[in-house]
């Protein structure tokens, strides 16, 4: 139990500080993923079939190459390419990009390439007199997705949702072959200084569990909220 | 674009992703039987088996698959008796330790798969069969698996694309598999844009495969 203590002496406050720093990627992961959705969703939808393409090329090569790849091609590729956009305005200083930034990048385009089935699916799940409903109403095109369009989504997105957030939460643990100092990453460090591999990372399997168990109780009362009203 | 390069990688890559395949194919099999096993576990009356079935698949779902593979290659090296035990020449392999780690994960998921598809069974047809004089065994082998086989295929066959994704995991216990040369030929050329494309091109490949294979099934077994 010392080895976990806070302070000099022990892991503790490094580890709970590792277990902040997933947290923090998970969610922006997640976020950077969201925009991801919302760009390729309405691809998805659209009536044309170039941008269809488009769309379902990203959504089929994110989920059919391994999330270790995405990042391996983000970690040794993902500073090249800044660099190069970089050079084209003047710019050839080396730049680096820190392992926060491609990590969450890395997760965050994988998590929004399930994000943006989720959101085609439970758009299109939603009762086509729904959308014909509003435009004889006379609503506008942004009015109509914000109050008709996106909370019947979110009550039948939700639930996918939230595998997608343990999916991303577990992913997360990838990072630590860039060397981001999260939950993986500071087990590794904390295992070999200490020579007792075995504790530190089932102590971080420990931390994991913790992790998808407070978070999936929080999204059950996301999801009743929600689902008010049916 | 270093075209030289892609051609030159590809018989290298295409040679690991052989690697890849057989973590894949023998994790699979063990897998389904350990699927098969808590499945009928978590069916069980009893609370306590129930529980514990409960518990392996939740423990192996919630927590990530590097964690479960650096436990177990990193982990129980540590454990003096089994250090000595007939154990450590399949244990202080990494190839047999990333087996046991995708077959352990793979089992949890499946035996949700599986649970949920024997639980979708409709009671009468069970019935019908208790009707008929058939045996509970018979009934079992007869009727529930092959109905909660065919049930289950379509969320399988995610499963099985899954768990191909997550054999690149064993490029961290140092084998070399697609993964594995697609990172080292990245870290030796620094052109990771060209390697990933060949790389991810032949996973894109064998999901195809495994995705139409899947399809087939699906409508062969078909009712």
């Amino acid at each position: 139990m010392e080895l976990l203590a806070f302070g000099d002496t022990g892991w503790g406050d490094e580890l709970f500080r590792a277990t902040l720093m997933t947290i923090a990627v998970s969610i922006t992961a997640m976020l950077i993923g969201f925009s991801f959705a919302a760009i390729f969703t309405p691809l998805k939808l659209s009536k044309f079939k170039f941008l269809n393409l488009i769309a379902n090329i990203y959504t089929t090569v994110i989920r059919g190459v391994p999330e270790l790849l995405v990042i391996y091609l983000f970690f040794f590729g993902g500073s090249g390419a800044i660099m190069f956009v970089a050079s084209m305005f003047g710019y050839n200083e080396y730049i680096e990009i820190n392992a926060f930034v491609t990590g969450s990048f890395a997760i965050g385009i994988i998590s929004g390439a399930y994000s943006t089935e989720v959101f085609r699916g439970a758009i299109q799940s939603i009762d086509k007199g729904q959308f014909e409903a509003a435009k004889v109403l006379g609503f506008s095109k942004f009015k109509q997705f914000y109050k008709i369009v996106l909370p019947q989504m979110l009550r039948l997105a939700i639930p996918n949702l939230s595998n997608i957030w343990q999916i991303t939460l577990k992913d997360t643990s990838l990072i630590s072959v860039t060397g981001l100092v999260e939950i993986m990453r500071q087990s590794y460090i904390a295992a070999g200084s200490t020579r007792d591999p075995l504790f530190f990372y089932s102590f971080a399997a420990v931390l994991y569990l913790s992790l998808t168990f407070i978070s999936m109780k929080l999204i059950n009362k996301l999801e009743v909220k929600y689902s008010r009203g049916y | 674009m270093d075209f030289e390069l892609m051609i030159n990688s590809f018989p290298k890559l295409l040679n690991a992703a052989v690697v890849t395949l057989k973590l894949l194919s023998v994790s699979l099999i063990v897998g389904l039987f350990i699927g098969l096993l808590f499945a009928i576990l978590r069916l069980n009356k009893n609370i306590f088996i129930n529980k514990f079935a409960y518990g392996y698949s939740y423990v192996f779902r919630g927590t990530p698959l590097l964690v479960q593979i650096f436990i177990i290659y990193f982990g129980l090296g540590q454990i003096e008796s089994l250090r000595y035990s007939f154990l450590w020449l399949i244990l202080k392999e990494p190839y047999w330790c990333a087996i046991i780690a995708f077959a352990l994960n793979t089992g949890a998921y499946t035996s949700e798969i599986l649970r949920s598809a024997f639980q979708t069974i409709k009671p009468g047809i069970i019935e019908a069969g208790k009707s008929l004089g058939i045996s509970n065994k018979i009934i079992f082998y007869k009727v529930q698996i092959p109905i909660a086989i065919r049930q289950s295929l379509p969320a399988y066959g995610n499963e099985i694309i899954l768990m191909l994704k997550g054999t690149s995991l064993a490029s961290t216990v140092t084998l070399m598999d697609l993964t594995g040369v697609a990172k080292y030929i990245i870290s030796t050329t620094f052109k990771p844009i060209e390697v990933f494309i060949v790389a991810g091109g032949i996973y894109l490949f064998m999901t195809f495969i495994i995705h139409n294979l899947i399809k087939f099934l699906e409508k062969k077994y078909s009712y």
